[in-house]
């Protein structure tokens, strides 16, 4: 292992870098290092690879961006903004979209990278939470992923503004309202944020300096630190043949694994420079510069930042006056700031809860089935169900115009469907979950059905059922199930008080909510005799002259 | 003759005779007739656009605003709306109406010009009203900055139709339309009339140098130039998300699932 003296094979190369660097030992570990493959393992590598795109698109447009609101009046080449007023901001982005060699398609690229990033950083997130892959010992990697994704959608926004064109400013003018609806402190924090009364002066070279310096710094040091945990902690894998908790199973680094995902940057680029040449996005030619007394239809956000838009839309106007005296507007405080405070609260704290809940401490290598955990899978649909809705309703203007629809009904349909399809869709979810269980363990107990059904000679039908393949057997036989902790009783035996009483008994109803329906794990024993009577089946059905089929082939291999 | 005394008993001679009485008058009258109308013609050109819009008011229009349009449960009173305002409804096809609803919609116009600008002739003369503007008017158009039309344009129109003119959706239902087939004229004409949710646009709002420099911008606009490739309709960051999630995210998973598969 430990041998770096020079070898007859090895090239003088290697052994002049060698000699002086002296990494061969830890570098021939770690280009062996073995990577579990699917394709939904690749989701957070398309972000990191968007990442990449915008650092080098970045860097090309802060050669030309002006991060100044000093007021000019422009004489570029798009003619129908010529002699207007504008912030140098906006005047230089003009430039680069319509001087700049190339400025046009960088501009672009960045816009649909930065679209990408955060989309793949979501994508991943729902595959970490549908597969339990933020279990022991990954719920470190968890929050750092969920601080990414919060740095993300800050300079997505951060980014969004800086061109200084209509539809950023009215997005920065809802930004300072939101800050105002702080309360208390409101006034205060949007005086110190935007350096006195919006829009002012200050905030597009503030924001410059966050979205290129210290956002890029941020989320590059949480990606060193998510990518090095992911090294050290070794990669997840779907449970499968020869697969446990203890080993990997899949390509080694070099060469299949950098092959794989060099390869995958490239397309990842691609797709992306091919969407930035041919959709238009952002035409902020068309937006006009930013005054604070023009407004236009279709104000939305980008995408990511849609569901804060659906929930301010959709929150009904309720507003106090203390005393008289004092202002309180909770319709902004509680869409704007409560909401997603507590959706990423909830984010957060979801691994420990469901390890608290489950009283499951063991480390788990092995990613759960969606179905083999309906509660948790039922929670993230219900999540994303809710998300959804706050994305159709942010966007309920554009809804009600392709649609013909009244966006008063859709606002109103939007504020009963929160509160009463998410809880639809966990019910159902469960159900789903439970149901697809229930079909496995029938696999398991009886075989599995061929469609080929015989007559016996007393005149009954039967169907013949096969045995489940080795390949099959593992991803069938990987469901746990978990205690219901008893309810604890509130004085024991001795008239001694149990300590900690109420959080025993939230616990023990949270564990039998949470494994209500689980079915019970089959005994190995059950499973042998079951897939040996499907054997037993199939060899009846060819004493009765039954054709072989494709199944036979292959459970034949079986014993 | 005798055969025909004899027949004068017959029991269908008086509907015979009924009907010949009939014929004959018709005849005499449309004879008088014919000896009117042109006297009536001769008095002017005006007056025969007004006799023919009244005719195809009665025909097409009276149901609804009544026959003199003086309105009724199902349709407004047209005293002053002006010749503008019916030219407007009319060659945007939103009159007659389909059907009652939130917002009448443009669609194939049912009249041609010749008769749309009688009915607009009748229509004026029920009140004063806004008359539709002529052609040099409407053509100052092309001699508008275009960059001042937009800054107006910004102001005046984006809140409701958006920032590229594209439509943009109102209260229960009721929508401000895309402007991309509107004509100068037509647009003249609903800055002037403010035709159902729409504001009327008067001389001492916008100039006549301004609407000019409004209708000039969305000409423009109505090019449809996009320099950034295709527009996904201008209508904001709703369809760029769309397209993200949906074409840009669909084809990177179909290449992780290609990159994915294993050599079997």
């Amino acid at each position: 292992m430990s041998n770096t003296t020079a070898n007859k094979k090895t090239p003088a190369a290697y052994n002049y870098v060698d000699s002086r660097v002296g990494f061969s030992a830890a570098l021939k570990r770690n280009l062996r290092k073995v990577f579990p493959d699917h394709w939904s393992f690749m989701l957070g590598e398309i972000a990191l690879y968007s990442f990449i795109i915008l650092l080098l698109t970045g860097t090309f447009l802060t050669l030309w961006y002006k991060p100044s609101m000093t007021e000019v009046i422009y004489n570029g080449s798009y003619i129908p903004l010529k002699g207007i007023p504008m912030s140098e901001a906006y005047a230089s982005t003009l430039e680069i979209s319509f001087d700049v060699r190339g400025g046009m398609l960088i501009r672009q690229i960045h816009h649909w990278a930065a679209l990408f990033f955060i989309a793949a950083m979501v994508v991943h997130l729902l595959r970490v939470f549908f597969t339990g892959a933020y279990r022991k010992p990954r719920e470190f990697n968890w929050l750092l992923g969920l601080g990414l994704l919060t740095l993300g959608l800050l300079a997505g926004f951060s980014g969004y503004s800086l061109p200084d064109d209509l539809l950023s400013g009215v997005g920065l003018k809802i930004a300072s309202g939101i800050v105002q609806a702080l309360p208390v402190i409101g006034t205060w924090a949007l005086y110190f944020l935007f350096g006195g009364e919006f829009p002012g002066t200050e905030v597009i070279s503030r924001l410059y300096s966050i979205h290129i310096l210290l956002l890029p710094g941020a989320i590059l040091a949480l990606v060193t630190a998510h990518l090095l945990l992911v090294w050290t902690q070794k990669h997840t894998q779907y449970p499968g043949p020869g697969r446990t908790e203890k080993n990997v199973v899949g390509y080694p680094l070099l060469p299949v694994y950098t092959a794989k995902a060099g390869g995958f940057f490239f397309i990842v680029f691609g797709v992306t420079t091919l969407l930035g040449a041919l959709v238009t996005i952002n035409p902020i030619w068309l937006y006009g510069p930013y005054t604070p007394d023009q407004v236009t239809a279709g104000s939305q956000p980008d995408w990511y930042i849609g569901f804060l838009e659906g929930s301010l839309r959709v929150m009904p106007a309720i507003e106090f006056n203390i005393f008289n005296t004092w202002t309180f507007s909770p319709n902004v405080l509680i869409p704007a700031l409560i909401l997603p405070g507590l959706m990423f609260a909830l984010m957060g704290a979801y691994p420990f809860l469901e390890s608290w809940i489950t009283g499951d401490k063991r480390e788990h290598n092995l990613l759960d089935r969606p179905r083999n955990a309906p509660t948790r899978t039922a929670l993230g649909t219900m999540s994303l169900s809710f998300y959804i809705l706050l994305w159709i309703g942010g966007g309920n203007d554009i809804v009600a115009m392709a649609f013909n629809m009244s966006i008063n009904a859709i606002t109103w349909f939007m504020r009963v469907a929160l509160i009463v399809v998410p809880p639809l869709v966990f019910i159902i979810t469960r159900r789903i979950c439970l149901g697809l269980q229930r079909n496995d363990l029938d696999k398991l107990l009886h075989g599995k059905e061929t469609g080929r059904i015989l007559r016996l000679p007393e005149g009954g039908f039967v169907e013949v059922h096969s045995p489940v393949s080795e390949a099959e057997l593992p991803k069938l036989l990987a469901r746990e199930t978990y205690p219901v902790w008893e309810l604890p009783q509130k004085v024991d035996a001795n008239g001694i008080k149990t300590p900690k009483y109420r959080r025993q008994l939230m616990k023990a109803k949270l564990s039998a909510w949470w494994t209500k329906g689980d079915l019970p794990i089959p005994t190995m024993k059950e499973i042998q005799s079951g897939q040996h009577h499907a054997h037993e089946a199939l060899e009846q059905a060819h004493e009765f002259g039954v054709e072989p089929g494709k199944e036979e082939i292959v459970t034949s291999t079986n014993h | 003759m005798a055969n025909l005394a004899k027949f004068r008993r017959n029991r269908f001679a008086s509907v015979l005779v009924l009907f010949f009485a009939l014929g004959l008058v018709s005849i005499g009258f449309s004879g008088v007739n014919k000896l009117v109308t042109p006297a009536a013609a001769k008095i002017g050109s005006e007056e025969t656009l007004v006799d023919k819009g009244s005719a195809l008011f009665a025909e097409g229009c009276s149901s609804c605003h009544g026959l003199n349009g003086q309105g009724t449960s199902d349709g407004p009173t047209l005293a002053g709306v002006g010749a503008a305002s019916v030219h407007f409804q009319v060659s945007t096809g939103r009159m007659p109406m389909a059907a009652p609803g939130a917002q009448v919609m443009r669609k194939k116009p049912s009249y041609n010009e010749e008769e749309t600008l009688a009915l607009a002739a009748y229509v004026a003369t029920f009140g004063p009203g806004p008359a539709i503007p002529s052609e040099e008017q409407v053509n100052e158009w092309q001699n508008a900055s275009v960059s001042e039309g937009g800054e107006l344009f910004r102001t005046n129109c984006a809140q409701c139709h958006n920032f590229a003119g594209s439509g943009g959706a109102l209260t229960n239902g009721k929508y401000a339309p895309s402007l991309g087939q509107a004509t100068p004229l037509q647009i003249y004409e609903a800055m002037i009339t403010g035709p159902q949710s729409m504001p009327i646009f008067s001389d001492e709002t916008l100039t006549p140098e301004s609407k000019a420099a409004i209708i000039r911008y969305i000409q423009e606009l109505n090019k449809s130039e996009n320099p950034g490739g295709m527009d996904l309709g201008r209508l904001g960051p709703v369809t760029e998300g769309l397209i993200l999630w949906v074409v840009g995210l669909g084809v990177l998973i179909i290449f992780a699932v290609w990159i994915g598969a294993r050599v079997r």
